[in-house]
């Protein structure tokens, strides 16, 4: 004689933060931001084969405003430095990043006068994926990797994006 | 070659060959005018390449700036080199395809070409201070 | 007053109605981190001034800091969506300053690889303009093509990109059995597929009006501001550095030279096509001539042993330390090498100073010369019309910015 027997079979329940976090990692729409090799295995990722759709991500949205995920896919010049801070800061909570490739991670190989070594010193990145150029299927463990994070996230202490603001 | 050595006395310094090709070393005041009869007279209408080469800092003139010309009907190659310390006529009348060439070379190496429409700074931003490919600037910039 | 500067002081004649219009550096269509200023009077477009260097990571000055054979894996990422067709323009620079001949069997092979490259290029063309144009479906389907020629690099090589498969010398290793019956498989298909890709583009009433009479250069003009590749072809100037300057055996192989005269978007289209039919049937005429023996050249300071030797007896382990760790002098010289790659005359400029290390080395990248030509091709034009000429004259832009 308890709820569980007056609730019938098409009800669930559920909290509020897991509901959230089940759609966003689910709808992840990434930001267009391939900048250079590693933008042709991030279309590769999203082509027939290794179909990035299959995750709910099929859109790459040309527009950083509309995008809640940036691929940062290639090397960041210092040149193009401001550029990224700068479309970075254009997307609205909650956002996610994912430094594809060992340049985004730490530069790579061209550790020159004109490289920044590594995104992470201008903008907070949530998974690093190595390889030059990484895996289609790496990107893909990536992807999975960052839903299992956000699956875990708390509304109340998520920096951006939470409701306590 | 000789022909060349005849036509513009006192403006060719040197012709060599190597590993098959020509290389023709000039005066760089004949510089115009040897481009004008090579593309009129010769047929060397394609400019393949143009670069700079930074001779170290005891090489007197330090910079070297290198030619490459292309003659579509004969297919045939020629390399001119000129010296210089600092500037260079510009042959973007002979050759539009210079422009952005020559853009790269005051870019990365410092040397200035004359007559050139936008000589302007391309690969590095505007407010760059120095010149990245010379031999005493540090491969990873002066951090 | 910079060129900026210029294009932002109106002036009052035509003051009426002219925007100054940021394109890129993050654009959709842009094909990588290329930003162009336009100067628009409503739609049409009075000037355009690409601004480069986005992507410029000094490649060059890194590779006066390596051995020329480390200097192999930086060549990969110029013009990244041709790896192959650099890493071999490289090593036959290299192997112009060491006078070296590579045996019949690495030479066919690298010719098979040389137009596996070029057809994969073409694809990603094919697929990319298609969809700035605003076709979506081809994208999908070259894309899928592609996957098979990077299946074959893999298979060969390790990796799907940036092999860095063809060495100074010859190859990094002898190609694995079952890479030849995939090729020919490979070409077998390809026909059928290209049928698909023309009949949803070629007549495609919408495909003609946005290309037909787009981003015309009359040929003296493409030979004046450089252009080369394709796009020259597509201009009426029957130049292709594998007729005019044969390399690896070119002079051996029957193919034609696709040209076009009407100089527009839709004429590099169908040269390209074409193209990329030529490649197949050099694929079939190479695997047909393959011959056996060794790869490389046999010359031990300069190529390293097999890896079972290495492992196995000390010499060969001594000689692949000292050609891995200190490098191999190379004659004190310059050289001028090119090829044709997918996008055009790719050379390689290489000073040497009897070292180990080059003391100089300028990469002439097709794209940086195709792309100095855009403010003539789109002037007077609409404004959609800047991104169908992006596409058609190619450009990477690793291979611009270096």
């Amino acid at each position: 004689m308890g709820i569980e027997e007056k609730l019938p079979d098409n009800v669930i329940t559920t909290t509020i933060e897991k509901f959230v976090n089940w759609a966003r990692k689910n709808s992840l729409w990434p930001a267009g931001f391939g900048l250079a090799c590693c933008a042709i295995e991030m279309i590769s990722t999203a082509a027939a084969r290794f179909d990035i759709s299959r995750f709910g991500m099929e859109i790459f949205r040309a527009s950083p405003r509309q995008a809640d995920l940036m691929i940062v896919a290639g090397t960041v010049t210092n040149k193009m430095a401001p550029v990224v801070k700068r479309l970075y800061d254009q997307m609205p909570n909650p956002k996610w990043v994912i430094a594809m490739g060992a340049c985004a991670i730490s530069g790579g190989i061209f550790n020159t006068y004109s490289v920044l070594q590594g995104v992470d010193k201008i903008i907070p990145v949530d998974v690093y994926v190595p390889g030059c150029p990484v895996r289609p299927e790496a990107l893909l463990d990536a992807i999975v990797k960052l839903q299992k994070k956000i699956e875990t996230e708390n509304l109340r202490t998520k920096q951006d994006g939470g409701i306590e603001k | 070659m000789e022909e060349l050595r005849n036509k513009f006395p006192g403006a060719v310094e040197a012709i060599g060959t190597q590993f098959g090709e020509t290389t023709v070393t000039l005066k760089k005041e004949s510089l115009s005018r040897v481009c004008e009869y090579l593309k009129q007279e010769k047929g060397f209408d394609y400019l393949s390449d143009l670069t700079g080469l930074d001779l170290g800092l005891e090489a007197k003139p330090r910079f070297a700036v290198v030619y490459h010309l292309y003659s579509i009907k004969s297919c045939q190659r020629l390399r001119l080199k000129v010296r210089t310390d600092d500037d260079v006529d510009s042959v973007t009348p002979a050759w539009k395809a210079a422009n952005w060439f020559e853009r790269e070379i005051y870019d990365l190496l410092g040397v200035s070409f004359n007559n050139h429409p936008n000589m302007t700074r391309i690969y590095m931003p505007d407010d760059f201070n120095g010149h990245p490919l010379r031999k005493d600037y540090p491969l990873r910039g002066e951090r | 007053m910079t060129e900026l500067d210029k294009m932002l002081t109106i002036d009052n004649d035509s003051g009426e109605g002219v925007m100054v219009l940021n394109m890129g550096p993050q654009h959709p269509s842009t094909h990588g981190v290329l930003r162009i200023i336009l100067k628009l009077a409503g739609e049409v477009v009075i000037d355009a001034v690409p601004v480069i260097g986005y992507l410029h990571r000094g490649i060059e000055k890194l590779m006066e800091n390596k051995t020329y054979h480390q200097a192999i894996t930086l060549t990969d990422r110029f013009d990244y969506l041709s790896p192959l067709s650099n890493n071999l323009a490289y090593c036959l620079a290299v192997e112009k300053l060491l006078s070296l001949q590579v045996p019949p069997r690495g030479q066919v092979l690298r010719v098979i690889l040389a137009e596996l490259t070029r057809i994969q290029s073409h694809l990603i063309w094919l697929g990319t303009q298609a969809n700035d144009i605003g076709a979506i479906t081809p994208l999908l389907y070259t894309f899928r093509e592609r996957e098979e020629l990077l299946d074959l690099f893999e298979m060969a090589g390790g990796s799907r990109m940036h092999t860095s498969y063809i060495r100074i010398g010859g190859l990094m290793k002898d190609v694995p059995p079952e890479f030849m019956p995939k090729v020919k498989s490979f070409c077998d298909t390809l026909l059928p597929l290209m049928k698909d890709y023309e009949g949803l583009l070629t007549k495609n009433p919408i495909w003609e009006l946005r290309t037909r009479g787009v981003g015309v250069i009359s040929a003296e003009d493409a030979i004046n501001i450089g252009l080369c590749g394709p796009t020259l072809r597509g201009s009426g100037v029957a130049h292709d550095l594998r007729k005019s300057n044969p390399y690896c055996g070119y002079e051996e192989y029957q193919f034609d030279v696709p040209v076009e005269t009407a100089g527009d978007v839709y004429a590099r289209y169908l040269v390209r096509l074409e193209e990329i039919r030529q490649s197949r049937g050099i694929l079939q005429q190479a695997m047909a001539k393959l011959p056996g023996g060794p790869i490389n050249a046999p010359i031990s300071q300069v190529v390293p042993p097999e890896k079972e030797r290495v492992v196995g007896d000390i010499e060969s382990l001594i000689n692949q330390f000292h050609i891995m760790v200190e490098g191999f002098k190379v004659p004190a010289g310059e050289v001028y090498f090119a090829l044709e790659s997918p996008r055009g005359e790719l050379g390689y400029y290489i000073r040497s100073d009897g070292s180990e290390k080059p003391y100089r080395i300028k990469v002439r990248t097709p794209s940086f010369a195709n792309l100095q030509a855009l403010p003539a091709l789109v002037k007077g034009r609409l404004m959609a019309d800047i991104v169908a000429v992006i596409g058609s004259i190619d450009i990477v832009l690793g291979d611009v910015d270096k």
